[in-house]
């Protein structure tokens, strides 16, 4: 198992390498990273600065080299527009994108869940084709435009939710919805087949063999098995919800990271821009890392393996 | 081979079977409704107490489909169309869900082929053993998880104190086929039915596994079946014999019989197959040509592309049941009783 | 119970879809839209980038206030959604396609150069694929548009980027296994070369993979486009881009101007829905294997 956690931890590394190495290249690609690392207008000696912290004329690996040595004292740069250091704008912001996030997986676990349970046990039939409906809405309704449709029915006609904003409850319901929206439908279709798959399991036979009434087969043989991969989806999706929610933070202005890419993009607010990515990649990177090490410790087949 | 210890058998033959099945079917419907499987298909059979009864055939003859409709636990597509089976002089086949569901586990257990996905691999193992009790007995917790330890002893599992509280992955193979034999067991049914209960086994643990299964079958006055692709484990194990072939009994009797005098030309080549200490120099007989399309059977009889003793009528009229001997019958034109003087010698010259 | 029989002959193209039964609605959809981007200069009853600053805000028709002269309506610019909504067909097919082609023609050939000659090759590119996947492909697209500026090709060049990666996976997996069969080792042995083994051989028994995939690649990228268009770093208005008039009909969505948002949302979604159904048929059609996607 040592080996195979080592293994993990080095493949990881060398993405989180390759991330870093994709957006320095990626830079370096536009001709003049120094327009884009400086400020709009900003002064000769500003620039001048700029290209001495980044190394701008002298040999690329030397660029790199200080580029990573930048991030890993986590000095992602300085928002043009806040002036304030990148990492303390993504610090201040995360606990909103959190908070969206799990509300948002709330929703699409509640969505998801029953829905691909109902259509595993009815396969075939009228809640099987109504779950394959919702799945292919889902997949098709992009959520921002779902963020907008809830504005237009529940802030404007009806007038019961805030349009947009942050600090209550209420002000959570919309993009939470809008957001988990497009997860429900994933989550559906994998709960659908994970649990169409132990359904046809023997120990679900065995289940059944044994007398047990089938509310119990379901509820507890098939269900805590089916389970497994629809939560570890759902907890690499939290990280992706967290990214992902660009487009809903900006319709409903939630002051969560998704808002800050949108900012920064919108400000030319290049250091956020990039902050915002590599963090975002990291994230995701380190996540994946820890699911599979708590797989290796849970599961005896990869905990056991020399 | 056949020992004589088996003599929990009621002298008195003519107590009413335990298990009784008459002219049993069950068919796959393809979702279009146009393939038809006759996965099961006019089988007869019938089971005493402490008997123990082989069912042989190769996969897809229809054996697997034959215990879950027995268990009633066909999958949606299947379904059974007509016949009927008796548990102790009760009909199973007009049973309601609900009803079958008190019968399941407890007056008629299965044990699946294969130990190893047969578990849950998220509950414990005393969970597991003593869900039955619970579910059919009424067992509190506590004394389900007792009776469970008290199981598992049975099933001669070592250390069974700490073994309840354990998880399917923490065990060996062997360990988890008896466990598997212990849930079949824990309600005492009357019926057992083990599907290939030891094909994923070693030699050793397999030997092991059948003397126990033997030995619960005399204890607890259990009818046992078995179903299998091995005649040598029929040879040790059973006193009645099925042979299946596409979906149809071909051949039954007692085994000793059957072995002796095989009427069935598909029973005599899977004999021939069996490897003996005693003809090992001879070349095994393998059976040619492919088992047929069960979705397009030929009209007459289904072996009949294979078989080395094929004539004209064979292939187009199906052989309705002969019975060669007292409770021995065969499926098969050679037993016809005008054909009396040719069957032994075209059926004894492939054996 | 069935016979297995050992294909002869090379498996190129075992199955292929029988056009009997596509699905109607969504291809007729899709039909639709392609003849609608094609003629969208005669179609179009307005010119999409001018409007009249006096007839802003116009409903539909059959609303009060409406005519049939703006039969969908107006902006905040006072320019004809319809014509917009007609203009926007062309740039969203125009930038999905190509993108979806790109991204597979980059991921289809990197996936079979990856699959096939295995080793370090192999390794390059999959940790370079492990890396991109790890990126969420919004964040990713947004960060290159911003560091390339926004235009129609650009938008192409920057989802083709972001999303090779899917297809490069897939299409591995799929070369591994091929690798294996008998007819590319009988290529081998008869002494064909990697180039022409990896072209001729394997190429044609993949392609139904990306095929699949890029039909249902269409919807995301379409969105993706959408979503940045959305966001300002799509398609640069005037253009009209379908996300752009979302973005612009958020300005009127608070007083109540519900066909700026409703009308491009419905194209969308309708064009994503014919895109997923098709993808969905296909898939099962061509692919039973990628029914798992």
């Amino acid at each position: 198992m040592r080996h195979y956690i080592a293994k993990r931890v080095g493949y990881s590394v060398l993405s989180l390498l390759l991330l870093s190495l994709t957006i320095f290249l990626f830079i370096r690609l536009t001709g003049d990273p120094a327009s884009l690392l400086t400020e709009p207008g900003a002064s000769a000696a500003d620039v001048a600065a700029i290209q001495h912290k980044f190394g701008l004329d002298r040999p690329v690996w030397v660029q790199y080299g200080l580029f990573m040595f930048n991030l890993l004292r986590g000095d992602l740069g300085d928002s043009f527009y806040y002036q304030t250091p990148v990492l303390e704008l993504y610090q201040s912001r995360l606990p909103h994108s959190l908070l969206l996030g799990v509300v948002a997986m709330g929703f699409s676990l509640v969505l998801g869940i029953p829905t691909g349970i109902l259509a595993a046990i009815r396969v075939g039939r009228f809640w099987d084709s109504a779950g394959k409906l919702f799945a292919l809405l889902g997949l098709s309704l992009p959520s921002f435009l779902v963020g907008l449709l809830l504005i237009l029915f529940f802030s404007v006609y009806l007038e019961w939710l805030p349009s947009s904003g942050s600090g209550t409850f209420w002000h959570l319901l919309m993009p939470a919805f809008a957001l988990g929206w497009y997860f429900a439908a994933a989550h559906m279709r994998l709960t659908r087949s994970s649990m169409l798959e132990v359904l046809g399991s023997e120990y679900v036979k065995l289940a059944r063999l044994k007398g047990l009434p089938e509310a119990l087969v379901i509820g507890k043989h098939a269900f805590k098995n089916a389970l497994i991969p629809v939560l570890t989806l759902a907890g690499i999706n939290l990280i992706q919800m967290i990214n992902v929610a660009v487009v809903v933070e900006t319709v409903f202005a939630w002051p969560g990271i998704g808002r800050l890419l949108y900012e920064g993009v919108t400000f030319r607010d290049f250091p956020v821009v990039q902050g915002v990515v590599i963090l975002g990649g990291s994230m995701i990177v380190v996540v994946n890392l820890l699911i599979d090490i708590v797989y290796a410790l849970v599961d005896p087949r990869i905990r056991l393996e020399q | 081979m056949l020992n004589s210890t088996r003599n929990f058998v009621s002298s008195d033959m003519e107590t009413a079977p335990l298990l009784e099945v008459r002219n049993l079917s069950t068919y796959y419907v393809s979702a279009s409704g146009t393939r038809i499987v006759r996965a099961v298909d006019d089988v007869s059979f019938s089971l005493r107490a402490g008997e123990t009864l082989g069912i042989v055939g190769e996969s897809g003859s229809g054996k697997s489909t034959l215990a879950l409709t027995l268990m009633r636990v066909l999958p949606p597509a299947a379904q059974i169309v007509s016949g009927a089976m008796r548990l102790e002089g009760e009909d199973l086949v007009g049973k309601s869900e609900n009803e079958m569901q008190h019968i399941r586990g407890k007056r008629i257990a299965m044990i699946l082929q294969d130990p190893m996905a047969s578990l849950n691999p998220l509950f414990s193992i005393g969970d597991q053993v003593g869900e039955t009790l619970r579910q059919h007995e009424g067992a509190s917790r506590r004394s389900a998880w007792q009776q469970a330890i008290g199981l598992l002893k049975s099933v001669r599992i070592p250390a069974a104190e700490t073994r309840v509280t354990q998880y399917p992955h923490e065990m060996s193979g062997g360990m988890r086929q008896r466990i598997v034999g212990a849930i079949g067991i824990s309600c005492e049914p009357r019926v057992l039915i083990a599907d290939e209960p030891t094909t994923s086994l070693d030699l050793t643990i397999q030997a092991q596994y059948l003397n126990l299964l033997d030995e619960l079958r005399k204890e607890h006055g259990i009818g046992l079946i078995f179903i299998t692709h091995n005649l040598g484990i029929v040879a040790k194990m059973c006193d009645q014999l099925v042979v299946m072939y596409a979906g149809r009994v071909v051949e039954s009797g007692p085994v000793r019989q059957v072995f002796n005098a095989p009427a069935h030309p598909y029973t005599a080549a899977l004999l021939s197959s069996i490897p003996r200490m005693s003809n090992r120099r001879k070349r095994l007989i393998a059976i040619d040509g492919q088992p047929p399309d069960m979705s397009n059977l030929p009209p007459g009889c289904a072996f009949a592309s294979r078989c080395p003793a094929v004539f004209e009528r064979c292939r187009n009229e199906a052989p309705p049941v002969f019975t060669p001997a007292p409770g021995h019958t065969a499926r098969c034109w050679r037993s016809a009783p005008e054909m009396a003087g040719s069957v032994a010698m075209s059926v004894g010259a492939l054996s | 119970m069935s016979v297995t029989t050992i294909p002869a002959a090379l498996p190129m193209r075992t199955r292929t879809a029988r056009m009997t039964d596509v699905p109607i609605i969504p291809s007729a959809i899709l039909a639709i839209a392609v003849v609608v981007a094609i003629f969208a200069d005669f179609l179009a009853p307005h010119d999409p980038q001018v409007g009249l600053l006096t007839a802003r805000f116009k409903p539909p028709f059959w609303m009060t206030g409406g005519s049939t002269n703006h039969l969908f309506g107006t902006d905040q610019l006072g320019r004809d959604v319809l014509s917009r909504l007609i203009f926007g067909t062309r740039v969203s097919l125009v930038v999905g396609f190509t993108a979806v082609i790109f991204a597979g023609a980059v991921g289809t050939t990197l996936g079979i150069v990856s699959g096939y000659l295995g080793g370090w090759v192999d390794q390059v590119i999959m940790r370079v694929t492990d890396a991109w996947l790890a990126l969420p492909a919004l964040t990713f697209a947004i960060f290159l548009a911003a560091v390339v500026g926004p235009s129609e090709m650009n938008i192409v060049i920057i989802l083709g980027l972001v999303y090779w990666t899917r297809y490069a996976r897939i299409v591995r997996g799929e070369v591994l296994s091929l690798k294996e069969r008998e007819f590319v080792r009988l290529a081998i042995v008869a002494g064909c070369s990697k180039w022409t083994i990896m072209w001729r051989h394997i190429m044609p028994n993949v392609i139904n993979s990306s095929i699949v995939l890029a039909t249902l690649m269409l919807g995301i990228v379409i969105i993706t486009e959408a979503s940045l268009s959305f966001l300002g770093v799509g398609v640069p208005p005037p253009k009209p881009a379908w996300g752009v008039m979302l973005s612009d009909g958020k300005q009127g969505l608070m007083v109540g101007y519900w066909w700026l948002t409703v009308m491009p949302g419905t194209c969308i979604m309708l064009l994503v829905l014919a895109a997923n159904l098709l993808g969905d048929w296909l898939r099962v059609k061509l692919d039973p294997q990628l029914r798992q996607l």
